[in-house]
């Protein structure tokens, strides 16, 4: 569960002050399927990176499972990332030097996780995928929808309790795009809580639950009543 | 994190920039190569000169009159002070821990034999003379009985007299004219070649006494104490120094210990290898801005990565150390072909030149490759904090 209570966060452009977020009350429960929505620049992506803890409120506080992670040192932060949090970005962003089965092994090895483990995890989640035989393929062998696919199966590897995708149809054609976001919403039945970040109306349609934001500010909260999954 | 992870992550790097990272290593290897080759030859001329100067042994110690401070100079004979005699070389001989004490003094003299005329060098010895020095007598003998009032007229011969004055006959028995006087020749010794500007093969020894009186001088130019080898030379130095102040009341002479002077010399060897070494080190710093320079430019292609990593839960700590084991694997693998390089062209040398002293020490090549790893590291810091600092947020979206 996921909790930000008064959060705001100011940037400063030169000499002047951006407000990103401007005092956001927001719950998540675990297993919603939320999209946030909104023109660029209305701080849907700052929301995602602060959810994230990627970035720090100047102001507020997150809790995050009860527990207050805005006091976390970096340390702290970078274990809770590792533990509860997984990301998928528009751009992929898979280490071009690295297989694809080193890229969804990567979290477990920044975790240290032992060989044999990841190797199993691995193999289990590539098959899972449809992956198996581009496993040690590098991403610029891989088709677009291939690679957001390793990329999905990086950020659950570590079975996180939050998927935070920003974009994540972004870079694809419609076909490919509906099966990677198929494939996101699948993890759903496992408990996950899923947020996507979109600007595509008809993909944030599928949330139940749609935030649209303007301005640093949560514009609207509603909840889907015909459920169009 | 494991070892063998940092390992897979850091060699993906190398692998995907292969010229580079080989580029980068060569200015290391460059580097080591210069201080193994220079040091290799700093260490071997170190070794030769000390070879050279301990020759004659080096449990010995030299006996000279006057005294360094006072005249400026231990010029024997034509100093102030009281000449060393083949009493006071009696008198060493009955301490402790002596073994052989061998007066000495050098003079010129014609050197006759049958109508063949030589002007060579004198050199007035002791018995002792070939066991207490390496030098080896080929054939005959040095003189056996030594009596200062009456030493028998006896001579032992350079190999390059025996050449120029009996053209390669046998000598021993024959009768030597040396400066007008005849002595029997008994020994010759083996050619030994130039030591240090002197020809010891174009020399003869005679009994210290006689060559006194045939050089007309008053006193000895040296005399030569050798001890047993497992006695510190400071112990005999002392006791040298008591004996001599009892004979003459004072000291007025000057005790050169072959031990002390080899340290000194092989401490100023030392700092020429050092020197030597240091020139090459300039080049590894150059190595070092190279490593710099790549991590620096590593850093700033790979933003994206290292937010990347932030967000999939890497520490600070973990990115500071991906970057900073990178240079100093790459700076690592660098001096290992330097040390290659290095020790291939000076074994080389030694091939090509056998007179050409080269030797490697082992411990510089493990201080080089120590070095280079040690560079590495310090090139990369800067670079490596740099990564660690950076904003997640803003390093995912740098591309």
């Amino acid at each position: 569960m996921i909790e930000l209570l008064n959060v705001s966060r100011t940037f400063t452009v030169g000499d002047q002050q951006v407000a990103a977020l401007r005092d956001i009350n927001l719950r998540l429960d675990a297993g919603e399927y939320i999209s946030i929505m909104g023109p660029s620049g209305s701080g849907k992506s700052t929301m995602l990176n602060m959810l994230g803890l990627l970035d720090r409120p100047s102001s507020g506080t997150y809790l995050l499972d009860g527990g207050n992670v805005t006091e976390l040192n970096d340390e702290q932060q970078a274990r809770v990332r590792r533990e509860k949090i997984g990301f998928v970005f528009q751009s992929f962003h898979l280490v071009p030097r690295l297989t694809a089965a080193q890229n969804v092994e990567l979290p477990m090895i920044l975790a240290g996780i032992p060989v044999e483990e990841r190797k199993a995890r691995v193999q289990v989640l590539m098959q899972n995928y449809g992956l198996s035989d581009r496993a040690d393929h590098k991403p610029d062998q891989l088709s677009g929808g291939q690679r957001q696919r390793v990329a999905i199966a990086r950020a659950t590897v570590m079975n996180p309790t939050v998927l935070l995708a920003d974009e994540p149809t972004g870079n694809l054609d419609r076909n490919t795009g509906w099966e990677v976001l198929k494939l996101l919403e699948g993890l759903l039945e496992q408990g996950i809580t899923l947020v996507v970040v979109t600007h595509d109306a008809e993909i944030g349609a599928r949330a139940q639950r749609r935030i649209h934001m303007l301005d640093g500010r949560i514009l609207s909260d509603e909840a889907n009543q015909n459920d169009s999954k | 994190m494991y070892l063998r992870d940092l390992i897979t992550l850091t060699s993906s790097s190398f692998l995907t920039y292969r010229m580079r990272s080989f580029l980068t290593g060569l200015g290391i290897a460059i580097g080591i190569a210069a201080v193994i080759l220079l040091t290799s030859i700093g260490e071997g001329l170190h070794q030769f000169m000390l070879a050279e100067f301990s020759q004659f042994g080096t449990n010995i110690i030299s006996v000279q009159p006057g005294k360094t401070q006072t005249q400026g100079g231990n010029v024997g004979i034509f100093g102030s002070s009281r000449p060393l005699t083949l009493e006071d070389a009696d008198a060493l001989r009955r301490l402790p821990y002596v073994e052989y004490v061998i007066p000495g003094l050098v003079g010129n003299a014609e050197v006759r034999y049958e109508g063949r005329t030589r002007r060579t060098m004198v050199l007035g010895e002791g018995r002792d003379f070939g066991k207490a020095f390496t030098m080896k007598v080929q054939s005959g003998s040095f003189w056996t009985d030594e009596d200062n009032e009456q030493a028998r007229a006896q001579a032992v011969i350079g190999s390059k007299i025996q050449q120029e004055l009996y053209g390669g006959r046998n000598p021993l028995g024959s009768w030597l004219r040396i400066g007008g006087q005849r002595y029997r020749v008994v020994g010759v010794m083996e050619s030994k070649g130039q030591i240090l500007g002197m020809d010891m093969d174009d020399a003869l020894f005679i009994p210290a006494a006689r060559a006194m009186e045939l050089l007309n001088r008053p006193g000895l130019m040296e005399v030569n104490v050798s001890y047993r080898a497992d006695v510190p030379a400071d112990t005999v130095v002392r006791l040298i120094r008591a004996r001599m102040t009892e004979m003459h009341g004072r000291e007025d002479f000057t005790i050169i210990s072959q031990e002390q002077a080899l340290e000194v010399l092989s401490s100023v060897l030392d700092i020429i290898t050092f020197a030597v070494a240091a020139l090459g080190g300039i080049s590894l710093l150059v190595g070092a801005v190279g490593i710099l320079t790549i991590m620096t430019m590593a850093v700033t292609e790979r933003t994206a990565e290292i937010g990347l990593l932030r967000a999939l839960g890497a520490r600070e700590k973990q990115v500071l150390t991906l970057f900073l084991s990178e240079a100093m694997i790459l700076s690592a693998l660098g001096g290992l072909m330097g040390l290659i390089i290095g020790v291939g062209i000076s074994q080389g040398l030694h091939l090509l030149f056998p007179a050409l002293p080269v030797h490697t020490p082992w411990l510089y090549a493990v201080l080089a490759e120590l070095t280079a790893v040690t560079i590495g590291l310090a090139a990369g810091v800067a670079p490596a904090m740099r990564a660690a600092r950076l904003d997640p947020v803003e390093a995912l979206h740098a591309e």
